[in-house]
């Protein structure tokens, strides 16, 4: 099974108000998937529909190739945007009680908890109550609960709201080693900068409808547009300029240079290669820069948002 | 399952740990005492007060009949101008002055009493009393009855109460049943109101705290309300059972110190009332003896789980449907109601007809059944109204049960938004 979960035309209506609309995801075993999309496009919605919280309307989620179970609870880890911890009980008690609930044993869940503790560097903390605890400290004890029965499909929404920059980076790297140990890994998130860097597979999701899903190479192959960033250097550049606008369609960039470059973005034809702009180039000016412009997935996601808007 | 025992676990122990329920569990029968003390203490002061009443009485007939009492004290002001009378009165601050014109025998209404305040009831009873029964006496006189023959003549009946079961009953019996089936009400009245919002604050503290969201994803939001529901009322069990076990240990101490031996004063041995110094008392104990007290714990115990059911239900819905304790109120209302109305009818209804049908209809009606009906047991309930009144309130628990629990699994997860009845109809849809 190449597919640790799979859901297929999940359709889900508030009242009025359709939250997802016919929308399939698969994700591939031991990949990190990211589901994209702007606040309020359903995110939320399916990911609660996996973690079998809110029952889809139609359609079906399988994990591991069987329709969701009651019991496959034991195998999901949530860490949900919304969370938080009982204010007024001691962190101990209330880390075992969660990791109970997911059908650990109490001895297990003990062990379990002890090692994470001194892997986190937190030993200290069991007896104290949440509210004594930094909104940091706090979120150390939400991801251990979330990883703590070493679940099959890890989901996180919007992991790194609300983390400052050394706990995000704990977090990155304890997701990044869990995958390294054979977890598959779900996360939504509105910042592309996260997807870019963990992501390999990624789904966006917009206005309850997927827009677009797939490898994310593959996607940025798809979306770039044959344009390259060059820095010439020549004799007069204003000459230079305006016989390149004649041929290709030019826009401006910046990029650092010691050089003082004409920088360009040319878009080639179609049919054209890099290696006839080259050629066309090498003639007229010194090459200092060229290189294929490839989309972020911002842009990606910004280009899909407005033209489907 | 395992998941519901261990949610009912911690909530029961969430709730026995809180500082507040170990307190009150332990103070509030010592305030319960406290306050029948102070109660008794400021009756005994008011009525130690002394008053000094003015009479002016112009037939000159009653002067002999207002004869002073231990806190009472009359004076005759008859000799004086009325007006003077009355500043006298006034300026001594007496309680106030009885008037009585002459010809009283025609002028029967002409009687006033003056006093800078209106007098107490009883004290008006009294001296309407004091003058029609010496009217009474001029007129039986004119007429030529002997008085003396007319008071042997007069016959005195007192019906003794029995059931068919042959337990006699006093008067006295009936106020106490009053007092028990009255406080067993009361109390569950407020077991359900501290309770259900114990579960409602609880509902509301999840959702604030944004724990909600970790725990549904591994049990469902049924479940946690159910664990909910069960860990409170254990709690509330236990601390009915602390209040029954301090009660007994309280009663037998009061019965050892009174003399009364409970193992051998089962049915009204009137013996046995003979051989104590106070049978008042005594006559008291034995009725309280008397009374279906296993059959009140055990219904109210019956009656509590029931009611505290339905309504903390319903509390983890207006929990799940709000943000914050503040925006309870508006569904506070149409709660507090109906236990209100119990508590109305199981005090004006219940008293004056324990069987009427106004009082058989509240003890069906399952939001106020487990109010009126307690209020009912001490005067003796066929088993077959029970029997319906508590499968009508299991039945509405279901249902009710049912439905709050689609309102609660919505209402968690939707936050920063107050939801409104229209919003509330339609959760239960989706």
């Amino acid at each position: 099974m190449e597919n640790l979960l799979v859901a297929e035309n999940i359709y889900k209506q508030f009242g009025n108000f359709t939250a997802l609309n016919n929308v399939s995801i698969a994700i591939p075993r031991g990949s990190i998937f990211g589901l994209l999309g702007p606040n309020g496009a359903g995110k939320t919605t399916l990911l609660r529909i996996i973690n079998q919280i809110t029952m889809p309307d139609k359609g079906q989620v399988y994990l591991d190739g069987t329709p969701l179970h009651p019991k496959d609870i034991a195998h999901i880890g949530y860490l949900p945007e919304e969370r938080g911890l009982y204010k007024s009980m001691k962190v101990g008690e209330q880390a075992l009680y969660l990791a109970r609930l997911k059908g650990l044993s109490k001895t297990e869940a003990k062990e379990r908890l002890e090692y994470w503790f001194e892997k986190l560097q937190i030993e200290g903390w069991w007896d104290k109550k949440i509210q004594e605890l930094s909104k940091g400290m706090a979120q150390k004890i939400q991801f251990i609960i979330t990883v703590l029965h070493r679940p099959k499909l890890l989901i996180f929404d919007e992991p790194f709201s609300g983390f400052d920059p050394v706990n995000a980076g704990l977090i990155k790297n304890e997701i990044l080693q869990l995958k390294k140990e054979g977890a598959t890994i779900l996360f939504s998130t509105h910042r592309m900068e996260s997807v870019e860097e963990l992501c390999d597979y990624m789904a966006l999701i917009h206005q309850s409808n997927k827009l677009l899903d797939g490898k994310v190479s593959e996607i940025k192959r798809a979306y770039k547009s044959n344009t390259y960033e060059v820095g010439l250097e020549s004799e007069n550049n204003t000459a230079l300029l305006n016989e390149l606008k004649e041929k290709f369609v030019i826009g401006n960039t910046n990029f650092k240079s010691i050089n003082d470059d004409l920088k360009l973005t040319i878009q080639l034809n179609n049919g054209e290669t890099p290696n006839q702009l080259l050629d066309y180039l090498i003639g007229k000016a010194r090459i200092n820069h060229f290189v294929e412009v490839i989309p972020s997935v911002n842009d990606i996601f910004i280009k899909t948002v407005t033209q489907n808007a | 399952m395992r998941n519901l025992k261990l949610i009912i676990q911690r909530e029961y122990l969430a709730r026995v740990r809180n500082k507040t329920f170990i307190i009150m569990t332990f103070l509030s029968p010592l305030i319960l005492v406290g306050m029948f003390a102070l109660i008794a203490y400021l009756s005994m002061l008011n009525s130690s007060e002394q008053r000094i009443i003015g009479l002016y009485d112009e037939t000159e007939m009653f002067a002999s009949e207002f004869k002073d009492q231990e806190h009472v004290q009359y004076l005759d002001l008859s000799g004086k101008p009325l007006e003077e009378a009355k500043k006298m009165v006034n300026e001594q601050d007496y309680y106030g002055l009885i008037y009585i014109p002459e010809n009283l025998n025609n002028n029967v209404e002409g009687v006033q009493f003056f006093g800078k305040e209106s007098p107490g009831l009883g004290t008006i009873q009294a001296i309407e009393k004091t003058i029609a029964d010496r009217l009474t006496r001029e007129k039986l006189i004119e007429r030529g009855i002997d008085v003396n023959q007319l008071n042997e003549a007069r016959t005195e009946v007192r019906i003794e109460i029995q059931n068919f079961a042959g337990e006699r009953t006093s008067k006295m019996s009936n106020y106490i049943k009053m007092f028990f089936g009255g406080a067993a009400g009361y109390l569950l009245m407020m077991f359900i109101i501290i309770y259900g919002n114990m579960v409602m604050r609880s509902v509301i503290e999840e959702k604030t705290n944004r724990i909600i969201e970790i725990i549904v994803s591994s049990v469902k939001p049924i479940q946690l309300m159910m664990g909910k529901v069960l860990g409170t009322s254990l709690a509330g069990i236990t601390q009915f059972a602390i209040w029954v076990l301090l009660a007994s240990v309280l009663a037998i101490t009061s019965f050892y110190v009174l003399g009364i031996d409970i193992f051998t004063v089962q049915k009204s041995q009137l013996e046995t009332v003979e051989q104590i110094a106070q049978p008042e008392i005594a006559q008291l104990v034995i009725d309280v003896i008397n009374l279906p007290i296993l059959s009140l714990v055990i219904f109210f115990l019956i009656y509590f789980i029931g009611g505290y059911f339905l309504y903390s239900a319903i509390y983890a819905a207006i929990g799940a449907a709000v943000d914050s304790e503040t925006d309870t109120q508006q569904f506070m209302f149409p709660v507090i109601l109906p236990l209100m109305l119990g508590i109305y009818v199981g005090f004006f209804s219940v008293i004056e007809n324990p069987h009427g049908s106004i009082s058989t209809i509240f003890s069906m009606i399952p939001l106020t059944s487990p109010i009126v009906m307690l209020m009912r047991i001490p005067f003796g309930v066929p088993w077959w109204e029970l029997a319906i009144s508590v499968g009508i309130l299991i039945v509405t628990n279901f249902g009710v049960i049912w439905l709050a629990a689609k309102i609660y699994r919505v209402g968690i997860l939707m936050y920063g938004k107050k939801a409104s009845y229209k919003e509330l109809f339609k959760w239960l849809k989706y």
